[in-house]
């Protein structure tokens, strides 16, 4: 068999914290002992595969879910799915979920007092190509309120859950819009340390991929753990 | 150079509007061979308050011990309709159940000298965990084991665990059938599960 190929960890600073007092709910649920350092094995650098037939193949309009479009602003978001060596990460299922351009969620427990859209559910999915793209038609969220803190407000974002090839290379993030004030007072953009960390969360306002009288476009590149350099059997030469 | 990993974030009270439609409580259809068991459970906070909008993903090899995976080279069978992906929300009462069937053994890492400790060529059973909730910046990762498994004290992974928090990790066999495991996650506190940073 071919030697194991373990992921690299993530880069001091670069990830949140478990516990961030600002973001009050994590005071309760961010576990308290350090982590155990796990090494890889065959269970984190494996991962589940999805194929083609799973995917929805519409799934990846917002906008073409119901009988009529949605309220809001129509946008075009796309990018592509990369590791940290840069290498394409093709094949690869990425989910998205979000509020309505009043910023207020299809869900049954969102109570903030704005409306609801028929024509808009708020999520899609689809899987990136073979150079690793993906490509999402949306509208542009709304920011929205929540009981975190006295007139506390979500910066406008998208979720974005993409799997990668391994256990290990799981992410689900936040995407953020240019130039949105309310991003500075939010705690859950702020939550990481690493200031270049978290303003690559913010996606890129992009002319190309824009649609002529139709939608505005933004790109957001997803980077997921590369390879660690060292082969793990380096550590164990004894064996060999 | 090279570039950084994206940043996790939460996934917020409202993930259920996007990973509903992938949710897979039955791990193994009919046909797909090996013990059948089920496994049930609650997320629970630092106060012992059961947590309803956790979302769990699991990551299992088949009862032969074989991930459905390109880089699981083993000579062992893959199993039709196993693909070893479940996704499950806790319910209103924080509660959460899957069925499926018990993974096999699949290998570990060459030897790593634990302390000395002479550790077996095969993991133990076990599942892989990612547990995601609103307060949880990034997800947390653990596993499951199976009680009275006689590999679970040669185990690679539990050997790398404090033994006074190794049961954490370890279902417990309910009352009644011998196919029905309970296992909580314990976020914060005394009892706190075993987290892994991989």
């Amino acid at each position: 068999m071919a030697p194991l190929r373990p992921y690299r960890r993530y880069h001091s600073g670069t990830q949140p914290d478990y516990l961030h007092s600002p973001y009050v709910s994590s005071q309760k649920r961010a576990p308290s002992q350090r982590l155990v350092h796990l090494p890889h094995t065959i269970s984190e650098v494996t991962g589940p595969v999805f194929g083609d037939e799973l995917i929805d193949v519409k799934a990846f309009d917002l906008t073409k879910q119901h009988s009529a479009e949605p309220i809001g602003e129509r946008i075009i978001v796309s990018g592509r799915v990369i590791d940290e060596d840069g290498r394409t990460l093709p094949r690869t299922l990425v989910e998205i979920w979000q509020a309505n351009s009043a910023g207020r969620y299809a869900h049954a427990i969102d109570q903030h007092d704005a409306p609801l859209d028929p024509n808009f559910t708020g999520c899609g999915h689809t899987i990136t190509d073979a150079e690793g793209r993906y490509r999402f038609v949306t509208i542009k969220p709304g920011a929205y309120p929540w009981q975190n803190h006295y007139n506390a407000w979500r910066a406008a974002h998208i979720h974005i859950s993409v799997f990668g090839p391994a256990f290990a290379t799981r992410l689900i993030t936040q995407m953020y819009f240019p130039g949105d004030p309310l991003m500075e007072n939010d705690p859950i953009f702020k939550c990481t340390a690493d200031e270049d960390a978290r303003n690559r969360l913010i996606s890129l306002f992009d002319l190309k991929t824009t649609m002529p009288l139709h939608a505005l476009g933004y790109q957001f590149d997803i980077v997921m753990s590369g390879r660690d350099a060292t082969p793990f059997e380096e550590h164990h030469g004894a064996h060999k | 150079m090279t570039l950084r990993a994206t940043t996790w974030q939460t996934v917020g009270p409202f993930f259920k509007i996007g990973l509903a439609w992938l949710y897979r409580e039955d791990l193994a259809g009919a046909g797909v061979p090996g013990e059948r068991i089920e496994i049930t459970g609650r997320v629970l906070d630092a106060d012992g308050n059961t947590v309803p909008d956790a979302v769990l993903e699991l990551w299992q090899a088949n009862s032969h011990g074989k991930y459905a995976h390109p880089e699981d080279e083993q000579n062992k069978p893959l199993d039709a309709g196993f693909s070893g992906f479940g996704r499950i929300a806790t319910d209103d009462q924080g509660r959460f159940r899957f069925t499926t069937v018990k993974p096999g053994q699949v290998p570990a890492p060459e030897a790593s000298g634990n302390g000395g400790a002479a550790l077996a060529p095969l993991q133990a059973p076990h599942i892989n965990v990612s547990i995601c909730t609103r307060g949880l910046l990034r997800r947390l990762v653990t596993r499951i084991y199976f009680p009275d498994e006689a590999a679970n004290a040669t185990d690679f992974a539990l050997s790398q665990v404090d033994p006074t928090r190794r049961s954490t990790l370890i279902a417990k066999r309910s009352t009644g059938a011998a196919s029905k495991l309970e296992w909580d996650i314990v976020l914060q506190g005394p009892s706190e599960t075993v987290f892994f940073d991989i």
